[in-house]
């Protein structure tokens, strides 16, 4: 079959899931759907569709992330007037009324009404339910990578394809490898994975190297806490990143593929092996992908919980088998990687933007963004902001658009602090810099990276020294311990701020901290030791009142520390309602009903739950 | 229980499907994990001989991974994640609720081997945080409280 009868089929397809005439109920089941209920939810209209006979001819379909992660479970119905609603925070004892008021009646629910979604019937929603793309999350977004996250069926590679999808590698073989490398380069697509390395670039080294064999690799071992953008993009558009891959293979010249993904992520995992199949099935896998002389395939590794394998040098270790440790470079891998061969690496949110770059052209995408950030970059709102999720928008947005605007400002009404950019090899950027525009080059400026993209909101109740101790914590856990630099001095920062936080600390440490971390970037092996301190390092720079506090003053000043803390009850806030004594995991609070209660300093163990369960604030922590 | 007839069988079976290239030593070493829910010393040497390698070299590596375990886990497994979203959101105090409640601390298995308690790096469900996953159910926005209930449930 042609392209163009593949594509003719998969549009048909596509126009009978988008046309009014069957109801569909549509659930975003990516991980995080999942861990807010989504399944429960799926199973609620399943029932209900077994208990009427009128409910036969719905769909239920699951797919993935649209992104409002804080609004899951998210399920938009269309009804059978072709009107079209999202609905948010969507539990199982909803499922009735929205099956019986919008599936059956046509008559959509406003409570609980998120938004419209574009393409459909308006009709009399107009005025009481906004509009998907008016909702201030949504509003400054401009989607390329997560194009069609949670709009398709990942599971139906025809959505993909009726979407614009595979006609990328399809014009890129018209074109011939080096045009192909020319336009990723006319593009200013720079690495998304971290140290933003230009894409086109990094390519052509690979077509360069002199071997019958090359390999191509999708690295999607997020590792980083606090980043999800990649399952996300691999859960809700696996073949967006598979055929990122394929047009990096025939670009370079290879004829191998590899995907090396976390072992944590088993939906990604599954929505790969099935797009993999339906691959195969239309041709755009095999000897002679698409009719033509090139051949290519895929294999998906799953990856064992190293945090290091992330690092390019080390995943093609672990590939070949071995423990995943970094080697110094040179040889870099486009001479001498995976197998000894010459080998190109890209992560999944570079490879999907790939696809979306082969279809529409470099130039289209090097409109967007910065003069040297060009294009969108997705990130992962979490920490303390109102609205967690995940967002994509033009490169050189401000932060303070970002938090504020899109993600609904800091949490409960608290005070900014800071964000942390870039996971732990990211820095800390404080509210003094809330302006800034978000791009590379921007964030390098005041100490941290871009990183995957994960942004972690900070607010005044969370203490920067532990901050920095908890990514230490997770550094120090994750380094390999090949070279000493990463090896000692991840475990010697780690016990330098587990001191300040317990109260131990000295005025000397910090600039003890401030070596270590010096010597740490020049001499380590790798980006897992050289960028470790950062987070430290950062924190120190702008929050050096903070850590004398916690030196001199044995405060923390956030609460956050418990040994340096105590929680007390005001007596004249305590109602004595005995919320607190209930939830006290040691039994430290005592007091009678209607009566002030107390905390024993001796018993309690700071662990908050009594601050938490408070109605009236009347726990106070010092 | 099993007999170490059937482990070897069994074992032999999934060994059969890799040929003996060395990059097959993860792969492998999952399917048996998945298999057997742990690594027995027979699988190591099984695999071992299987690729011809040393033992000590697939240990080697399978001590390097967080994902091996080298004694069988509980009945139920609970893994609570401690990623930066969930840590600032009350990750630590969930996982310290769960560790009183049954009594042992992470790595370890309950003495019954009814259930067994790991943190974990990050599952990436950080818009939902505390995460804890009981089995293979993800829970998000847990708390202290919610999360000592679906312990109790647990048979």
């Amino acid at each position: 079959m042609s392209f163009a009868d593949i594509q003719q089929q998969a549009r048909r397809t596509w126009e009978r899931f988008q046309s009014g005439e069957t109801p569909r109920v549509l659930v975003g089941a990516a991980t995080c759907g999942r861990a807010a209920g989504a399944m429960d939810v799926i199973r609620a209209f399943r029932e209900a569709q077994a208990a009427d006979p009128i409910l036969a001819s719905v769909e239920i379909q699951e797919v993935g992330c649209l992104g409002m992660c804080y609004a899951e479970p998210l399920v938009e119905i269309r009804g059978p007037a072709g009107d079209r609603v999202l609905y948010e925070s969507v539990t199982p004892a909803m499922v009735p009324d929205l099956v019986q008021e919008h599936l059956r009646q046509g008559r959509p629910i406003s409570r609980n009404a998120l938004c419209r979604m574009p393409d459909g019937q308006q009709g009399e929603l107009q005025d009481e339910i906004p509009l998907f793309t008016d909702l201030p999350m949504i509003h400054h977004q401009l989607r390329v990578v997560v194009r069609n996250c949670g709009f398709i069926d990942p599971t139906d590679i025809d959505h993909y394809i009726a979407r614009g999808g595979y006609s990328g590698i399809t014009r890129a073989m018209d074109m011939g490898p080096d045009a192909v490398i020319e336009d990723v380069k006319l593009s200013g697509l720079r690495g998304r994975g971290g140290a933003g390395f230009p894409t086109g670039l990094k390519w052509s080294f690979a077509r360069k190297a002199q071997g019958d064999v090359k390999y191509v690799i999708c690295n999607a071992d997020e590792g980083d806490p606090g980043a999800f953008m990649d399952r996300s993009v691999l859960e809700g558009d696996p073949h967006a990143v598979l055929e990122g891959l394929l047009i990096a293979g025939y670009a370079v010249g290879a004829n191998h593929g590899y995907v090396y993904c976390r072992a944590e992520y088993p939906l990604a995992l599954e929505r790969l092996r099935t797009a993999i199949d339906q691959m195969r099935d239309k041709g755009f896998l095999g000897e002679n992908v698409l009719g033509s002389d090139f051949a290519f395939d895929v294999t998906i590794k799953m990856g064992a919980g190293a945090f290091v394998c992330g690092e390019e040098t080390s995943l093609m270790q672990s590939i070949e088998g071995k423990r995943g440790m970094p080697r110094s470079r040179p040889p870099f891998p486009a001479n001498a990687g995976l197998f000894g061969k010459p080998t190109n690496i890209n992560n999944v949110e570079t490879l999907a933007a790939v696809s979306a770059i082969l279809e529409k052209g470099g130039a289209w995408y090097a409109a967007i963004g910065t003069e040297k950030s060009k294009g969108t970059k997705t990130f992962s709102l979490a920490g303390k902001i109102t609205r967690t999720g995940l967002i994509e928008v033009p490169m050189g947005i401000s932060l303070r658009t970002i938090i504020e605007d899109i993600g609904g400002g800091v949490l409960d009404g608290k005070g900014f602090k800071a964000v942390q950019t870039g996971g732990p090899s990211g820095g800390c950027v404080p509210s003094n810099h809330y302006d800034l525009p978000v791009d590379y080059e921007h964030l390098a400026q005041v100490g941290s990276i871009m990183g995957s993209g994960g942004m972690i909101v900070i607010d005044e109740e969370s203490c920067m020294v532990d901050v920095a101790k908890y990514f230490l914590g997770f550094t120090e856990n994750e380094s390999c311990g090949k070279c000493v630099p990463c090896r000692m001095g991840t475990q010697h920062l780690l016990r330098l701020l587990t001191g300040i936080t317990e109260g131990r600390g000295a005025e000397d440490d910090l600039e003890t901290i401030r070596k270590i971390g010096d010597t740490m970037k020049k001499a380590s092996l790798c980006g897992l030791g050289q960028t470790a301190p950062n987070p430290a390092l950062t924190t120190l720079n702008a929050f050096m009142d903070e850590y004398l506090a916690h030196i001199r003053d044995h405060k923390c000043p956030a609460g956050a520390c418990k040994a340096l803390i105590s929680f007390t009850i005001d007596p004249e806030a305590c109602t004595g309602c005995m919320a607190c004594a209930k939830v006290c995991p040691v039994e430290a609070v005592s007091g009678i009903k209607k009566q002030p209660h107390a905390i024993d300093p001796q018993t309690c163990i700071r662990c908050g739950a009594c601050r938490q369960a408070c109605k009236f604030g009347a726990v106070r922590v010092e | 229980m099993t007999t170490t007839e059937d482990l070897t069988t069994s074992l032999r079976t999934i060994l059969d499907k890799y040929d003996t290239s060395r990059d097959n030593l993860i792969p492998l070493l999952q399917e048996i994990q998945e298999h057997l829910d742990y690594l027995a010393p027979e699988a190591i040497s099984m695999a071992a001989e299987h690729l011809d390698l040393s033992e000590n070299d697939v240990y080697g590596v399978a001590t390097f991974y967080a994902q091996f375990r080298f004694h069988p886990p509980g009945r139920h497994r609970i893994k609570i994640c401690q990623g930066t979203a969930c840590h600032v959101r009350g990750g630590g105090m969930v996982l310290d609720a769960i560790s009183r409640k049954i009594g042992i601390v992470p790595g370890e298995t309950t003495p019954d081997g009814n259930i067994s308690l790991e943190r974990v790096a990050c599952f990436g469900s950080c818009a939902l945080p505390p995460v804890m996953v009981v089995d293979d159910t993800v829970y998000g926005r847990m708390t202290p409280r919610k999360s000592e209930k679906l312990i109790e449930e647990l048979e």
